[in-house]
């Protein structure tokens, strides 16, 4: 189908599953982190800050190869993954998809910190009066009114997903059908003679994925936003 | 009957008052900074008072000698602040539901009906908050503190941020809540004409402290006639 070749499609299908399973995996620690940098003050709070920002910063490269010495079979977080819950990471599109969402954590914490900041914390006091509890202003207020917020955190985490290279390949190594995305499998077909038509019909499929995740999250924010701004 | 006793220091300013008030509608009323607002907030449970007690009828709200700070969502204190506070992403219909669903309680088409045709907002049910007009914003806001049925009804200001035509579409709405007399009533204002008309007893504030607690009398010859 549209002239790609059974190893190509297992890259697209691949780089797909990785990005998908690592932005759903994150979300959850993302919205909390960001609750608690937005909401709360705490000892080694810039420290917990300066460490989520890190993979920002770091060389994609020493990112990967710090996930391979605690989370590869010998590293200690690793070791007793594999041990107590049977959870292997390296050499495995788990391990790719640990490291992928590691890197798009920092781009999906950012905006929902950002809007759980400008929520009018009056509303919830507004509807603690009306008889919701903490927990229930939260998912009632809250999170709703934080939505445009998390979903640019997760468009943008999906997308840096889709697009990691540095650390998915020195973490989890380049390994066709298992760690092997679509950005791996360009690097690997520019390495061989001959390979450059296969490299370029994944760069145009990269392309598309990339234009079709942005649309989708304009689209998103913009029904997200109309909620707010008329009927 | 609501008790009140309490002292609440926020930065420089120190509020120390005690004040009683039985059915009807209280004014809490004084100059800007004299800490109406922040009494209808330790009332409400959104602020802590350093020391003192708060209670309604036999029910303690908060008595720091005893340790007992009920939290704002189970007092049962509706609250209808200056701004409104609509919940933006809901819409009017929503709005007025939820703190019946908040607190879990069965539909009441009747009580709902009964309370939207009292404030005439039937028509807006189907609307978002930013389309209203600021005497329907305030309307729908009394609404939704109405309807979780509250056994006290805090209003801090509620006129102050609707110009002069809507202020007086507003104030009948509050004087024909008043005469159900289904609920009592705290009333915070500054404006002792807009007090005239809905209050039953005032409690008068300067810097913090009860100056006088009495009648309506205690709204006569003030300068913030001047303001209104």
């Amino acid at each position: 189908m549209f002239g790609l070749s059974p190893a190509e499609w297992t890259a697209i299908e691949l780089s797909l599953r990785i990005a998908v399973v690592a932005t759903v995996f994150a979300l959850p620690f993302g919205v909390a982190i960001g609750w608690l940098l937005a909401r709360r003050n705490f000892w080694g709070k810039a420290v917990l800050d300066g460490l989520v920002h890190l993979p920002l910063v770091l060389p994609p490269v020493v990112t990967g190869y710090l996930l391979l010495i605690s989370f590869g079979r010998k590293g200690p977080i690793g070791a007793f993954l594999d041990e107590y819950l049977g959870i292997v990471f390296s050499f495995r599109w788990t391990g790719a998809a640990l490291a992928c969402a590691v890197m798009g954590f920092p781009l999906m914490v950012r905006p929902i910190r950002l809007a759980l900041e400008a929520i009018d914390r009056r509303l919830e006091d507004a509807a603690a009066t009306l008889g919701a509890g903490p927990a229930l202003v939260f998912v009632s207020i809250t999170l709703p009114l934080a939505l445009p917020g998390i979903i640019a955190g997760v468009v943008l985490c999906f997308a840096r997903a889709l697009g990691e290279f540095g650390a998915t390949i020195t973490f989890v190594s380049n390994i066709p059908g298992e760690t092997q995305t679509i950005s791996a499998a360009i690097y690997t077909f520019l390495q061989v003679p001959g390979g450059d038509a296969a490299a370029g019909r994944l760069v145009v499929i990269a392309i598309v994925l990339a234009l079709g995740a942005l649309i989708a999250s304009e689209w998103l924010a913009r029904r997200a936003g109309a909620r707010f701004h008329g009927e | 009957m609501l008790a009140v006793d309490v002292e609440k220091r926020l930065g420089t300013f120190t509020l120390a008052a005690r004040f009683e008030a039985a059915g009807g509608v209280t004014a809490l009323f004084g100059p800007s900074g004299s800490g109406k607002t922040t009494i209808a907030n330790l009332i409400a449970g959104l602020l802590t008072p350093d020391h003192g007690s708060i209670a309604l009828d036999d029910t303690v709200l908060f008595d720091s000698a005893k340790g007992i700070d009920v939290p704002p969502h189970r007092r049962s204190i509706g609250y209808v602040f200056q701004e409104g506070r609509l919940f933006p992403h809901l819409s009017v219909r929503q709005n007025l539901d939820y703190g019946r669903r908040m607190s879990g309680r069965a539909r009441d088409p009747g009580g709902f009906d009964r309370i939207t045709a009292l404030l005439d907002i039937g028509r807006l049910l189907d609307r978002r908050p930013r389309m209203l007009s600021g005497g329907e914003r305030q309307r729908v806001a009394v609404g939704r503190a109405l309807l979780m049925h509250p056994r006290l009804l805090i209003l801090d200001e509620p006129l102050a941020s609707l110009d002069g035509g809507h202020k007086r579409e507003i104030l009948p709405y509050l004087v024909r809540l008043r005469d159900d007399g289904g609920v009592p009533m705290v009333y915070v204002s500054h404006t002792a004409a807009e007090l005239r008309r809905i209050a039953t007893n005032v409690v008068r504030l300067e810097g913090g402290r009860v100056i006088a607690s009495g009648g309506l009398e205690l709204l006569e010859k003030t300068d913030s006639d001047a303001i209104a």
